[in-house]
C-alpha cells in the first residue's frame, strides 16, 4: 500500500498534535477519591442535597431518640391528662392519656426509618436479582420472570397487606418490612429489566463478550456500574411507599401498637376523639410523615435529572433567554426577535446567540452524562 | 396482532395467578375459623352452603389439593363465593355487589377528573419551563407525599366539622332509601363531594409533576422544533404535537398505579366511612369474615386487572407504534 | 502466518412473527496474516454479521469456519484461545468504550484475561499499546467520555491489539468519525497491520477507503458477494452492476452538479 497520507499525519508523536483531532480541555488525572466522588455524583445538585440533609435530620433522630426525648413514649403524666395543649412541659402537648407528644414522635421516627429502610433494601435485593437476570438472558426465560413481575404489579397492595398482616398477633419488625416489600418489588423489577435489556445490546457489553469476559463479571463489573443511578432512584422510591405504607397500615390499626411509629399516633388520635379539636396530636405526626417522603422525593428529583439532563438545563436555559427577552417557548424565532440583530444576515449573529447560550460548562458534560444511565444517546458531534 | 394476542395472553395468566393466590391465601391463614363458625352455627347454614365454604377454604382434608383447587375453579364459574360470616350469612357476591358501585363511582370520577387536571396543568407547567409556573412543582411534590388519610382527616376536621359544608361521613343520608329520584342523587352527591376532592387533590401532584417531566423531556425533541418553525401557533404544537406524545408514559403510569388507588379508597373508606367495597374489606378483616375477604380480594384484583386492560387499549389506540412493534 | 478460512457460510435469523432473514448466502472468503480485505456494502447486507460470526457473538446457521484448518472452537479454554487470536474494533466510538470505566480498565482486561504479560508488566504494557496507537500514556486515567471520537477508537484499537492477536475485524472504523480525522485513524491502522503483520478484514460501506486500505475487496450485496478481485480491478473496472452503482454513486468532486466542469463525462448518470 503506498502511503499517499499528508504530511501532518505521518508524525510518530504521542500525543499527535498535528491532527486536526481536536480533545476537550484537559482535566486533572482522576484519584481514587474521585472515582469515588463521582459515583455519588448524581446526589451533587441542591435537590438532593435538601432532600439529604432532612433526611440525614430524621436519621440523627432515630438514632439519638433515647437522649433527645424528654419522656418515655407511653408514660403518663398525671397532670398533662386530658389531650393538653402545647405548654413548656411538654412542647407538642400530650394526649388523652397525659402522654407527651413529642417523645412520642421521636421514637416514632425510629419505627418508620427502619421498617422503610429495611423494607427497602428486600425489595431493591429482589427487584435487582428478578431485573437484571431478565434483562440479560433472552428468550422464555425472561419472558416468564417479566410475566411474574407484571403479576405482582398488578396485584393490589394495600388489601394484600392487609390480609397477609392481620393473620398475624405481633408481627416483628422484620415480618413487616417483609411484607411491605413483597408490594413494592415489582416496580424496580420492571424498570431494571427494561435497563438491562437496553444495556445489554451496547456495544461496549459486546466487546466485553467478544474479549471473553465471564458473564458474572460482565454483570457485576460491566453492566451495574451503569445501572446505580437507576437502583438508587428505585430504592428511594421503594422507601417512599414502605413509609407510606407502613403509616397507612398503622393507621388503620393492623400493624400492633407495639410497632411505634408515627402512623399509630394517627392511629389513637382518631380512636379517641382528637378531630378537630387537639390539632396538636394529629397535625404534627402528619407533617412529619409529608416532610419525610418529601425529602425522598427531592433526593429522587435530583437522581432524575442527573440521569436526564435536559430537565435540569432545560428550566435554567429558559431562564437565561428569558433574560435576553425571548419567550423559551418559540425557540426558533429567537435570531429574527432580537431588536439589535435586525438588518443582518441569519448566519453570523445565529452563531454569536448558539455560542451564548451553551457558554454553559455544564451542557458538554451533561450531553455525554446523559448515555451513562439513560441510553438516551446525545452525540456531540 | 400480535401485541393483542400476546398482551391477552399476559391478562389471561394474571387472571388466573390471583386467582390461585386467592385459593392459597386463606390455607395460609392461621386457626380455623370457618370450621369454629360453622360449629356454632350448625342448624342455620344449610348443608349446600357449608360444603361450599368448606371448599372455598379447603376443609375437605380427604380430597387432594389438585381436587380442592378443581373444584374451587367450579365454585367460581358458578359465582358462588361463599356467604359472608357477618353480614348474616348473605352470599358474598350479594354482598360485594353492593358496595361496588359506590367504590367504583366515586373513584372512578375522582381519579378520571384528577388524572385529566393533572395532566393538563403538567403539560402547561411543563411548557411554560422557566417561567413562574414553576412555582408549582414544590407544591405539587409535597401534595404526592402527603399522607392521604391525614389529609382527609384534616379536610373533614376543617370542612365538614367546622364549617359544617359537607357531611363528614356516609354515602347519602341516615334513614334515606336509594332511589333514583333527584333529591336522592343530590343528597349522594352531597355526600360524595368531600371524598372525592380530598383523592383529587391528594393525587393531583403526581399526575402534574409526571406530565411536566414527560414534556419536558418531549419539548427537547426535533419534530417539536420542526412545528415551531412551520410556524404552527403555540397552542397548537402544545396540544397536537407534544402533548400527544407525553401523555403516553403517563397513561403507562396510570395502569401501574391502579393498583395504588386500590389503597387509597381503602383508606379513604375508612375515614369517611364510604360503603364501598375497600370498607367491606376492612370491616370483614377485623370480624374474621374470611369468606368476605377472600371474595373481596378477588374482586378487587379482578377490578384493577380490567382497569388495566383498559389503560392499555387506550395506549394502543393513541400510539400508532404500540401496534407495530412488538411489546 | 494464521490463515482463517470462512467457508461457505449461510446465517439465517428468525424474526418473531415475520419468519426468516436470510443474511448470508453462502459466503466464502480467507483472511491471511499480512493482507487486507475489504468487505463492501451498504446497511443489511450482511457485513456485520460476518463480523459478529467472526467474534463468536452469533453462530453461523450452516458453514465451516477454520482457523489454521481446524474447526473454530465454540466453547472452553480452545475458545478463549482463538478469542485471542480474532479481535474486533467496533463501528461506534462513543458506545464501544464503558463510559463508567478509565481507560486503562479497557486496556487492561484484555491483558489481564488472556495473561498477556506477568502481572507486574501490565502497566507498563497499557502504556506501551496506548502509545503504540499514538496516544499519550496519561490518558490512562481519563474516561471515554473525555476523549474525542477520535481518541476513544484509538483506545478500541488498542484494546484489540492487546492480546497481540493475528487477526482483525474492523467493523467500519472511522464511519462515525470526523471526515477529517478518518484518513489519521486509517493510516494508523495500515501503519499496525504492517508492523504487526495482521490480518485485517476491514468492513466499510465507502469504496474509495476501501481502495485506499487493502490488498482485496469484496462487494456484499443482500448477503450475497456479488463480485471480489484485487482492490484496484474492482474499483476501476467493476464488472457486477451493483458495484458499478457504488463507484457511481461516490461523488467526483471535479464535476459540478450541472454536468459541466473538466472531468464532466457525458454518459454519466
Amino acid at each position: 500500500m503506498t502511503s499517499t497520507t499528508s504530511p501532518a499525519t505521518s508524525e510518530d508523536s504521542t500525543t499527535d498534535p498535528a491532527t486536526p483531532d481536536p480533545a476537550p480541555p484537559s482535566r486533572p488525572a482522576k484519584t481514587k477519591r474521585s472515582k469515588a466522588g463521582s459515583a455519588f455524583a448524581m446526589f451533587r445538585n441542591g435537590k438532593s442535597l435538601t432532600g439529604l440533609i432532612i433526611l440525614g435530620f430524621f436519621t440523627l433522630v432515630a438514632i439519638f431518640g433515647d437522649v433527645l426525648a424528654p419522656y418515655e413514649p407511653r408514660a403518663q403524666d398525671p397532670e398533662a391528662y386530658g389531650a393538653q395543649a402545647p405548654s413548656m412541659a411538654h412542647l407538642l402537648g400530650t394526649t388523652n392519656m397525659g402522654e407527651d407528644i413529642l417523645s412520642q414522635l421521636i421514637y416514632g421516627t425510629r419505627g418508620v426509618l427502619v421498617v422503610g429502610f429495611l423494607s427497602g433494601i428486600i425489595a431493591m435485593i429482589v427487584a435487582v436479582l428478578v431485573g437484571v437476570t431478565a434483562g440479560y438472558v433472552a428468550g422464555w426465560k425472561s419472558e416468564s420472570l417479566s410475566a411474574i413481575t407484571n403479576v405482582f404489579l398488578v396485584l393490589p397492595a394495600l388489601p394484600l397487606m392487609i390480609i397477609v398482616a392481620s393473620n398475624y398477633e405481633s408481627p416483628s419488625l422484620f415480618l413487616i418490612a417483609a411484607v411491605l416489600a413483597l408490594t413494592g418489588w415489582a416496580w424496580g423489577a420492571r424498570v431494571l429489566r427494561a435497563q438491562t435489556m437496553s444495556l445489554r445490546n451496547r456495544d461496549f457489553v459486546q466487546a466485553a463478550r467478544a474479549n471473553g469476559e465471564k458473564l458474572y463479571r460482565i454483570i457485576t463489573v460491566e453492566m451495574l456500574p451503569n445501572l446505580t443511578a437507576i437502583i438508587a432512584s428505585s430504592f428511594v422510591g421503594t422507601v417512599t411507599a414502605a413509609v407510606l405504607g407502613l403509616t397507612t397500615l398503622a393507621f388503620i390499626g393492623i400493624i400492633p401498637i407495639t410497632n411505634l411509629n408515627w402512623g399509630t399516633i394517627l392511629f389513637w388520635a382518631q380512636q379517641n376523639g382528637a378531630f378537630p379539636d387537639a390539632w396538636w396530636w394529629y397535625i404534627p405526626a402528619g407533617l412529619c410523615i409529608a416532610l419525610l417522603g418529601m425529602a425522598l422525593s427531592l433526593i429522587n428529583f435530583g437522581i432524575d435529572e442527573y440521569v436526564n439532563p435536559r430537565l435540569r438545563s432545560a428550566g435554567e436555559r429558559a431562564r437565561a433567554m428569558r433574560k435576553k427577552g425571548y419567550k423559551a417557548s418559540s425557540g426558533v424565532t429567537t435570531v429574527a426577535n432580537r431588536p439589535d440583530l435586525h438588518g443582518s444576515t441569519p448566519g453570523a449573529p445565529g452563531s454569536s446567540v448558539i455560542a451564548e447560550l451553551h457558554e454553559d460548562p455544564l451542557e458538554t458534560e451533561a450531553e455525554d452524562e446523559e448515555t451513562i444511565s439513560t441510553g438516551w444517546p446525545r452525540r456531540s458531534s | 396482532m400480535r401485541f393483542f394476542l400476546r398482551r391477552t395472553a399476559f391478562y389471561l395468566f394474571t387472571a388466573w395467578a390471583a386467582i390461585t393466590i386467592n385459593f392459597f391465601l386463606p390455607r395460609m391463614l392461621k386457626g380455623d375459623p370457618v370450621n369454629a363458625y360453622l360449629a356454632k352455627n350448625q342448624g342455620r347454614v344449610s348443608p349446600e352452603a357449608a360444603d361450599s365454604l368448606r371448599i372455598l377454604f379447603g376443609l375437605n382434608t380427604d380430597k387432594s389439593l389438585w381436587q380442592q383447587y378443581v373444584e374451587y375453579w367450579g365454585l367460581l364459574l358458578h359465582g358462588d363465593l361463599g356467604l359472608s360470616f357477618s353480614k348474616g350469612l348473605a352470599p358474598v357476591t350479594e354482598v360485594i355487589a353492593a358496595g361496588l358501585p359506590w367504590t367504583i363511582g366515586l373513584v372512578g370520577i375522582a381519579t378520571i377528573l384528577s388524572f385529566f387536571l393533572g395532566t393538563s396543568l403538567g403539560a402547561v407547567i411543563g411548557w411554560r419551563r422557566g417561567s413562574r409556573a414553576d412555582a408549582i412543582v414544590p407544591v405539587a411534590t409535597f401534595l404526592s407525599t402527603v399522607p392521604y388519610f391525614w389529609m382527609a382527616l384534616i379536610a373533614i376536621a376543617v370542612f365538614s366539622v367546622s364549617l359544617g359544608w359537607f357531611p363528614a361521613s356516609h354515602a347519602y343520608s341516615k334513614g334515606v332509601v336509594p332511589n333514583w329520584s333527584w333529591d336522592f342523587v343530590g343528597d349522594v352527591i352531597h355526600h360524595g363531594t368531600l371524598p372525592a376532592l380530598t383523592i383529587v387533590v391528594a393525587s393531583l401532584g403526581g399526575w402534574i409533576l409526571g406530565m411536566r417531566n414527560m414534556m419536558m423531556t418531549v419539548l427537547d425533541e426535533d419534530y417539536v422544533t420542526v412545528a415551531q418553525a412551520k410556524g404552527l401557533s403555540p397552542r397548537r404544537v402544545l396540544t397536537h404535537y407534544a402533548s400527544r406524545n407525553a401523555v403516553l408514559p403517563q397513561l403507562s403510569s396510570f395502569a401501574l398505579s391502579l393498583g395504588f388507588i386500590v389503597g387509597g379508597t381503602l383508606v379513604m373508606e375508612l375515614v369517611f366511612s364510604y360503603p364501598g367495597v375497600g370498607k367491606q374489606l376492612l370491616d370483614a378483616t377485623n370480624a374474621k369474615d374470611y369468606p368476605l375477604m377472600q371474595g373481596l380480594f378477588l374482586v378487587i384484583t379482578l377490578a384493577v386487572l380490567v382497569a388495566n386492560i383498559l389503560a392499555d387499549v387506550a395506549h394502543a389506540a393513541l400510539d400508532p407504534r404500540t401496534r407495530m412493534t412488538e411489546a | 502466518m494464521t490463515t482463517l478460512e470462512f467457508s461457505h457460510v449461510t446465517k439465517r435469523y428468525k424474526i418473531r412473527g415475520a419468519g426468516e432473514l436470510l443474511a448470508l448466502d453462502d459466503v466464502s472468503f480467507t483472511l491471511t496474516s499480512g493482507r487486507t480485505i475489504a468487505l463492501v456494502g451498504q446497511s443489511g447486507s450482511g457485513k456485520s454479521t460476518i463480523a459478529k460470526i467472526l467474534t463468536q457473538l452469533e453462530h453461523a446457521t450452516s458453514g465451516d469456519i477454520l482457523l489454521d484448518g481446524k474447526q473454530i472452537p465454540h466453547r472452553g479454554s480452545a475458545l478463549r484461545r482463538y478469542r485471542q487470536q480474532v479481535r474486533m474494533v467496533f463501528q461506534d466510538p462513543f458506545a464501544s468504550l464503558n463510559p463508567y470505566h478509565t481507560i486503562r480498565h479497557h486496556v487492561e482486561r484484555p491483558l489481564r484475561l488472556d495473561k498477556v504479560v506477568p502481572k507486574d508488566e501490565v502497566d507498563a504494557e497499557v502504556a506501551r499499546l496506548l502509545e503504540h496507537v499514538r496516544l499519550d500514556p496519561d490518558i490512562a486515567e481519563r474516561r471515554p467520555h473525555e476523549l474525542s471520537g477520535g481518541q476513544r477508537q484509538r483506545v478500541a484499537i488498542a484494546r484489540a491489539l492487546a492480546s497481540r492477536p493475528s487477526l482483525l475485524i474492523a467493523d467500519e472504523p472511522v464511519s462515525m468519525l470526523d471526515v477529517s480525522i478518518r484518513l489519521g485513524v486509517l493510516n494508523l491502522l495500515a501503519d499496525l497491520q504492517r508492523e504487526n503483520n495482521l490480518g485485517v478484514l476491514y468492513i466499510t460501506h465507502d469504496l474509495a477507503t476501501a481502495r485506499h486500505f487493502s490488498d482485496e475487496i469484496m462487494v456484499l450485496h443482500h448477503g450475497v458477494v456479488v463480485e471480489r478481485g484485487p482492490s484496484d480491478d474492482v474499483i476501476l473496472d467493476p464488472q457486477h452492476p451493483y458495484t458499478r452503482s457504488l463507484r457511481d454513486a461516490s461523488p467526483n468532486p471535479e464535476i459540478h452538479f450541472s454536468g459541466t466542469g473538466p472531468a464532466a463525462a457525458p454518459s454519466r448518470s
